[in-house]
């Protein structure tokens, strides 16, 4: 099925390689082998970061450079798991940029935060494929990659010591740590959301998501799926 | 004259050192249980007026700490090398300054090196356990074993004294050659000075030799001498006597007021303490939530609809504010 090309007319959050196809369950294609490779880079990378950062970041967690084979290894490796985490970022924000900008019904669904946190999908309105809180943590990971990777850059000593001064060195740890602290409550946040709403990891393991989840979740996206579908019987009967 | 020290007692049971890690007052990135009884405070004074500029003590520190410098350039100015770097721990720094009262042009030459800080910025900011450590006697002193190499103590720093080095990745500084003064001896520097300049002792013999020596200076007509030994920071172990003590900064940047930059302050304090809780606090909202929630499961109510929808059935009613029918 090459639905992906047909896509050129469809709403903004439909992505490619996004297809629906009919079943006992409806299967719904959401993220591609390469977008899940590229989240996948990413959040190895930001794992790693976070461990290493921490055991710069606070004595009680200075252990954790045994993880890296101990502290000169972890202040060297850090920036450079930094950089990966910068460019495979830009992968997925070039992916994904699109289906997270703002939409109507994403006022409503902040406004109905209660009801999303009681599970109450039935009174909030139909999501495209990200709702208000996936946007949040989109644009959040975003600008706070910008900040740490620049703040990263100011303090990496080896490569580029001479270029600042150590008041704005002082700055940049500063900002740095505030930055990482922020960035981990986003990934906590990202993480629970996965673990929460079930049905979810799918998505980024094999790539699929129930017609249900669809249907639940990001009703919007699976009715523009559906619209966008070539016919609308699959060539073969499901099952 | 300020009485010297002694050679050294060459005795096999004098060799025993006087200070070690039992008299570890503070040691970075943990805490450790301050030694019941303090060593006398030591210092090192530098007596800036009396000072020639010969950089005998520069050529001492590189000969007892067997470091060699890269050999430079000639900048127009006596200073050599420019900085300090990790294999220069001591620095002459030479500064032409024309007084405004007098019209005089006067030679200030400061030597530049670890203060010694009894609230150590460095120390602070050192996220590796024991890679610093400071004795009861006031000494700061950097264990390269420790060190990682991150450079938060140049950050921590209120003089811009650590250095870290590209061959071994480890800070380095002035030890006040703790190895010598643990023996007995004053420091390599204090040592091979020619005029006494600097000087090594107890920290309070140190100030009575600067009221000495400022009294000196002041019936002189050095109205503003004064002892460098700067409160932000706790005091100093390395104390400068300055003929001109009201503007330290004239001695190529001597900090007016020094003290642990509040940026550093709040990014080992506030910020730890509180986004350690942040996150935790983070974490522990999911779990509640979890438990009070419960997860957020699909229906099979949900993937019937799915299901008429992707058949092209008539779509199914949207989604009102009506009852859910729990699986």
């Amino acid at each position: 099925m090459s639905a992906g090309k047909l896509k050129t007319h469809a709403a903004e959050d439909v992505e490619p390689g996004d297809a629906v196809r009919p079943g006992h369950p409806v299967e719904v294609s959401r993220y591609t082998v390469g977008a899940r490779i590229n989240h996948w880079i990413t959040a190895l990378s930001l794992i790693l970061l976070a461990l290493s950062g921490l055991a710069l970041f606070t004595p009680s967690l200075f252990f954790l450079t045994g993880l890296f084979g101990g502290g000169q290894w972890t202040r060297a490796i850090h920036p450079w798991i930094g950089v990966v985490l910068f460019f495979s970022f830009a992968g997925l924000f070039l992916r994904f940029w699109r289906a997270n900008l703002p939409a109507r019904e994403d006022g409503t669904w902040l406004a109905r935060i209660s009801d999303v946190l009681r599970g109450r999908e039935e009174r909030l309105p139909e999501i495209g494929k990200y709702n208000a809180g996936q946007k949040f943590v989109f644009w959040g990971m975003s600008a706070l990659i910008v900040i740490l990777i620049a703040s990263g850059v100011v303090m990496w000593d080896q490569y580029f010591y001479p270029y600042t001064s150590i008041e704005q060195k002082r700055v940049a740890i500063l900002v740095h740590s505030i930055a990482a602290v922020a960035i981990i409550c986003v990934w906590i946040i990202h993480v629970y959301a996965a673990i929460w709403v079930k049905g979810t990891i799918g998505a980024m393991t094999r790539g699929k998501v129930t017609g249900g989840w669809a249907w639940r979740h990001h009703r919007k996206w699976l009715r523009e799926l559906v619209g966008t579908r070539p016919g609308k019987r699959p060539p073969t009967p499901a099952e | 004259m300020f009485p010297a020290i002694p050679n050294p007692n060459v005795a096999t049971d004098a060799a025993a050192p006087r200070f070690g890690e039992k008299d570890i007052l503070r040691r970075s990135a943990s805490t450790v249980t301050p030694p019941a009884t303090r060593l006398t405070e030591v210092a090192k004074l530098i007596d800036v007026s009396k000072c020639i500029g010969c950089k005998a003590c520069q050529a001492a520190c590189l000969e007892w700490n067997n470091l060699t410098e890269e050999i430079g350039f000639n900048h127009g100015i006596y200073t050599n090398p420019m900085d300090l770097t990790p294999d220069t721990f001591t620095l002459m720094r030479f500064t032409e300054w024309v007084n405004p009262e007098t019209e005089n042009l006067e030679w200030l030459i400061r030597k530049d090196g670890c203060m010694h800080c009894e609230d150590p910025g460095c120390l602070k900011a050192c996220p590796a356990p024991g890679a610093i450590v400071q004795y009861s006697n006031g000494i700061v002193d950097f264990q390269h074993d420790n060190c990682i190499g991150c450079g938060y103590c140049i950050k921590g720093c209120p003089f811009n004294i650590p250095r870290i080095s590209k061959v071994d990745h480890t800070a380095y500084k002035c030890t006040l050659c703790s190895d010598r003064v643990a023996v007995g001896q004053g420091p390599a520097c204090q040592k091979a000075c020619p005029t006494q300049a600097i000087v090594f002792g107890t920290k309070d013999e140190m100030k009575e030799w600067a009221d000495f020596r400022i009294k000196d200076l002041k019936s002189r007509g050095f109205e503003n001498a004064g002892l460098y030994d700067p409160p932000g920071v706790g005091g100093t172990h390395v104390m400068y006597v300055l003929h001109h003590a009201d503007t330290p900064s004239i001695y190529a940047g001597l900090p007016d007021n020094p003290r642990i930059s509040p940026l550093v302050d709040a990014w080992k304090g506030v910020t730890k303490y509180v986004g350690l809780a942040v996150m935790g606090f983070a974490a522990a909202a999911g779990f509640l939530h979890y438990v009070v929630a419960g997860p957020n499961k699909v229906s099979e109510e949900d993937e019937e609809n799915a299901e008429r929808l992707a058949d092209g059935a008539p779509p199914p009613t949207p989604a009102g504010p009506v009852e859910r029918r729990t699986p």
